[in-house]
């Protein structure tokens, strides 16, 4: 066996026919994580022996019979997501010692199908950052090329996965946080449709643009924590009860019948050759596989930035004030009264970028300037969605490039943090929209790095984009196909 | 120059639910400190609220009661301002699009009736409860996130007394409909003030002060007694009143600065992302109408109409819904509205007062009231006997006729017994016999009680006074 490689779905079959045990997988991910983490930094936190005990009870489960849809499968968690006596810091200083007390619901809904809690991956503080580099635990590298980032902000996530330290990992996606460092780092990311997957535990961010959603190495194993993880939830308001498709629905053998739009506005200038080439390689691949690819537009697209850096940061201002020192985490100590307690709290536990966000986020949403910034936003956001409805009467699904360049340099955007936003300019809108979107690896630039194809669908039909990816995947040989396609 | 007030009202109302607001904890107040807590309310990483249907409910109940306009769509927004008592530093309230609009409540005013008109009411969650110990601060997270529905009236009011009419009026209203147990001690109902002057006949409202931190009433009418005289000297000495916030201090028995215009919070008011808008549909709200009950006025006019009782006396029973009910339930069995209104004003409210009892803690049914009444009514029992069954009933509740038989109450009827019993009082007690021979008609009446004690109260007391008149003025014509 082969831990590095293997996927999540083979991963199952082996338990199933006794080839390995949980102990043998998770034992096996603990010495790669122990042979490769102190480089790439993936990792905050690896409780092995948690880890190994929860291995110990699967199996034996399994030998008792007992069934789950992830048996013994060894997950990485993003630290934004609860995990019930497990640290929880958001990459961030303020959250020191805070010890989750209790299951986000995507945790139970997996600890209920048998899975294995691995550890917490690394990411930009609070999930604001592209590139994992705005991390309170120092950044994460591209397994794939240790100078460069391993995008952001689930980069602990996917370089997790890409370097074959777990199998899976659950990451979160405001902008472009799943999709982009999957792309970075070549693996499959999927952002599902807004009101999908429940938010109940994860550490909000923007909580109308959130969504939780799987890192894998494999289409199909995308679609299999899918299954597990969507559905409706009564924790979290904004849930919708609509049917969560199965991993058979999800997938395709050819694209005969299926409509396929490419945005003009996404293959306009700034999108790096190699990145244009690889994304149109997949493209004739769909052409190949029967699929009709016809023009379509999104009108409102050059909004999307400026709607999103406005949303996010305002809800973020309101979701971050709850870290103040008085409940949990970090509080700074010698304080004079409560004011002071906040200032030097918040001052000495947030990161710059962070600090940053929630001064715009307080700004826009001021007496006085509301309506200029915030409600502005907003109505951008409904002509954005609107283009998308308007595209998906014409096309099952959505094909452009995730990001605008292969994985950058690390600390080359670190000081321009317009730089920095724009590496979402392609992910941001899925999220501004509410639909799905998910990124496959679709080939390799001439540096050995990953670049991305972007797969984005109506709300709640993950199982359109899906479907393109698996048929793609397959037509390229598996889910390892891509390395070979070079640009 | 002459000024008038104007005053507003905003009155918080804590709702009587279960659970909290936006999430499973109890509501219930007084236990001991942070037990009553779950990552929702205590602002935990990743915890979310979910709307508490039976909150929304009551505020749309009370909503329908005062005649406001039900919003098609209502929306909840969150308030920012930090504070050490608030978990998120953000209140889920409601800004733009409350549960209801316009409306108003009626209070009884110089002899007739004044409308005062409502602004709004809205849902929001309550906060902690900080406590300041030597050295150190502490908070009880136990009220965060309980259910508060605010009601905010126009600035129509014209004195404290007005206001403080229109509270008890509110009060009574939402005890009526189960909304709130609208117990001021508690903080079931706590009050933020309005207030200010304008010269008599002008139309626009002049600088207004807010006024916080009123727990009472009595704290209301003091603090707006006091604003009054306040704003009118610095009117008076040609100076402005300051639009600001001020803080009623009960000892001192004054407000003070608490911060200015300058100083206010910009609570950056947006949507809040975590829940869904709510809609109300016509046959949800055509439900809640049937459970609109018929509001004290209303009730206080028929109990005069249909009852032919006194107006003191429906203000009087009307004041509490289960004394109301209670009355109601008596009136009907006994079919003696008169007597049974007699009964719950001296008797029934009397021992309710004297033992701190409501009127659903005494075992006594309406039925053994009104039992009670019809056997005085046909002569079955004395009026003293009845007022001692009541007050066993009041205690042990059970059948006023059961009771009778086996305590042997039952009232002295035959002439033959209560003769004899006459007899023997005159017998027993000469002098007094002497004494109203001698035209002491006084002595009668001590005679009469020596008669009701042999009787042990159960001698009917007309009976032995005509009794003991014949002995004693027959005795007198054999003499001459």
């Amino acid at each position: 066996m082969d831990v590095s490689s293997i996927t999540l779905g083979e991963a199952l079959t082996g338990l199933d026919r006794g080839d390995w045990s949980a102990e043998n997988l998770v034992s096996a991910l603990l010495d790669r994580i122990a042979a490769r983490d102190a480089m790439v930094n993936a990792f905050l936190n690896v409780d092995a022996e948690a880890a190994l005990a929860q291995a110990r009870a699967a199996d034996e489960q399994r030998a008792r019979g007992e069934t789950g849809r992830m048996l013994g499968v060894p997950v990485a968690i993003k630290d934004n997501l609860n995990v019930q006596g497990q640290t929880c810091t958001c990459a961030s200083r303020i959250l020191d010692g805070y010890r989750a007390p209790y299951d986000a619901t995507v945790v139970a809904r997996l600890r209920k199908e048998g899975a294995i809690f691995l550890g917490r991956t690394n990411m930009d503080e609070f999930a604001m950052g592209s590139s994992t580099e705005y991390s309170s635990r120092g950044p994460t590298r591209n397994p794939r090329n240790p100078d460069c980032v391993p995008g952001g902000s689930s980069g602990g996530s996917a370089a997790a996965v890409a370097d074959g330290m777990a199998l899976a990992a659950l990451g979160s996606d405001t902008g472009g946080s799943i999709r982009q460092p999957a792309a970075f780092c070549g693996c499959v990311g999927l952002k599902p449709s807004y009101g999908r997957v429940s938010r109940y535990g994860l550490t909000a961010f923007a909580s109308s643009l959130d969504q939780v959603g799987p890192l894998t190495r494999s289409v199909d194993d995308a679609a299999r924590l899918f299954g597990v993880l969507a559905g409706a939830d009564v924790r979290d308001a904004t849930t919708v009860d609509v049917a969560v498709p199965g991993p058979d629905a999800c997938r395709r053998e050819d694209l005969k019948g299926v409509a396929l739009g490419l945005p003009r506005e996404y293959f306009a200038e700034g999108l790096a050759p190699d990145v244009r080439a690889s994304v149109m390689a997949a493209v004739d691949a769909c052409r190949a596989l029967g699929a009709d690819v016809r023009e379509v537009s999104l009108p409102h697209t050059e909004y999307a930035m400026a709607a999103y850096y406005i949303v996010a940061p305002a809800e973020a201002s309101a979701n971050l004030a709850r870290f103040d020192g008085v409940r949990y985490g970090y509080r700074a100590p010698d304080a004079i009264s409560p004011l002071d307690m906040y200032c030097q709290t918040r001052s000495s536990g947030f990161g710059p970028e962070v600090k940053r966000r929630i001064m715009l986020g307080t700004y826009v949403l001021s007496s006085g300037y509301y309506d200029a910034y915030y409600l502005s936003a907003q109505k951008a956001r409904t002509l954005i969605r609107n283009d998308f409805i308007a595209a998906f009467r014409e096309c099952d699904a959505i094909l452009t490039p995730t990001t605008p360049t292969a994985a950058f340099r690390m600390g080359e955007k670190t000081d321009d943090p317009v730089q920095m936003y724009l590496a979402d300019i392609f992910t941001a809108t899925a999220n501004l929209a509410g639909i799905c979107a998910l990124s496959l690896p679709c080939g390799v630039n001439a540096d050995g790095l990953p670049l991305g194809l972007q797969a984005m669908g109506p709300a709640f039909k993950e199982e359109n984009i899906l479907g393109v990816a698996s048929a793609l995947e397959n037509a390229w040989g598996g889910p390892q196909g891509w390395m070979e396609r070079r640009v | 120059m002459t000024y008038e007030a104007c005053i507003g009202l905003e009155v918080h109302v804590q709702l009587k639910t279960r659970s909290k607001m936006f999430c499973a904890c109890s509501a219930e107040i007084g236990e001991a400190p942070n037990t009553h807590v779950c990552p929702v309310c205590l602002g935990y990483p990743g915890a979310m609220p979910s709307i508490n249907r039976k909150a929304v409910e009551l505020t749309v109940l009370t909503g329908l009661m005062v005649g406001a306009r039900i919003g098609a769509r209502s929306k909840f927004d969150r308030k920012s301002y930090f504070y050490p008592d608030m978990p998120k530093n953000y209140q889920i309230s409601q800004y733009d699009q409350p549960l209801c609009i316009g409306g108003d409540v009626a209070i009884d005013w110089e002899g007739g009736e004044k409308r005062i008109a409502l602004t709004r009411i809205h849902l929001e969650e309550d906060v902690g409860k900080s406590t300041h110990f030597t050295g150190a601060s502490g908070v009880d997270f136990n009220r965060a996130g309980v259910p508060l529905m605010e009601i905010v009236t126009e600035p129509v009011i014209a004195s404290p007394e007005e206001a403080d009419a229109f509270l008890q009026a509110l009060r009574q209203m939402v005890r009526y409909a189960g909304v709130s147990d609208g117990n001021m001690e508690q903080g079931n109902i706590r009050c933020d003030v309005n207030c200010s002057l304008r010269p008599q006949g002008e139309t626009q409202l002049g600088s207004k002060a807010e006024i916080k931190n009123l727990n009472t009433f009595k704290g209301v009418l003091a603090a707006l007694r006091y604003e009054i005289r306040r704003q009118t000297d610095v009117l008076e000495s040609g100076g402005r009143v300051a639009m600001e916030t001020r803080r009623w201090d009960g000892e001192s028995g004054t407000t003070a600065s608490m911060r200015s215009k300058e100083e206010a919070h910009d609570y950056r008011y947006f949507p809040e992302p975590d829940l869904m808008p709510i809609s109300l549909s016509h046959e949800e709200q055509a439900f809640l109408k049937t459970h609109v009950p018929e509001l004290p006025r209303a009730r206080r006019r028929r109990f005069c109409g249909e009852y032919g009782l006194p107006e003191y006396d429906s203000d009087v029973l009307t004041a509490d819904r289960a004394v109301a009910d209670y009355f109601e339930a008596v009136a009907r069995a006994s079919a003696n509205p008169k007597a049974s209104s007699n009964w719950m004003m001296t008797e029934m409210l009397a021992k309710l007062s004297e033992t701190g009892r409501s009127i659903d803690e005494t075992p006594m049914k309406p039925r053994a009231l009104a039992d009670l009444i019809a056997m005085v009514d046909r002569g079955a029992i004395n009026m003293p006997t009845a007022k001692t069954l009541f007050a066993v009933l009041f205690e042990k509740g059970g059948d006023p006729a059961a009771l009778v038989e086996a305590d042997g109450l039952g009232q002295v009827e035959g002439a033959s017994e209560i003769e004899s019993m006459a007899r023997r009082a005159v017998a027993e007690h000469a002098k007094s016999a002497a004494d109203y021979r001698a035209g002491k008609s006084a002595a009668l009446q001590f005679l009469v009680g020596q008669v009701m004690r042999q009787s042990r109260g159960r001698a009917h007391p007309q009976k032995a006074a005509e009794a003991l008149k014949k002995i004693l003025e027959g005795d007198k014509s054999d003499r001459f």
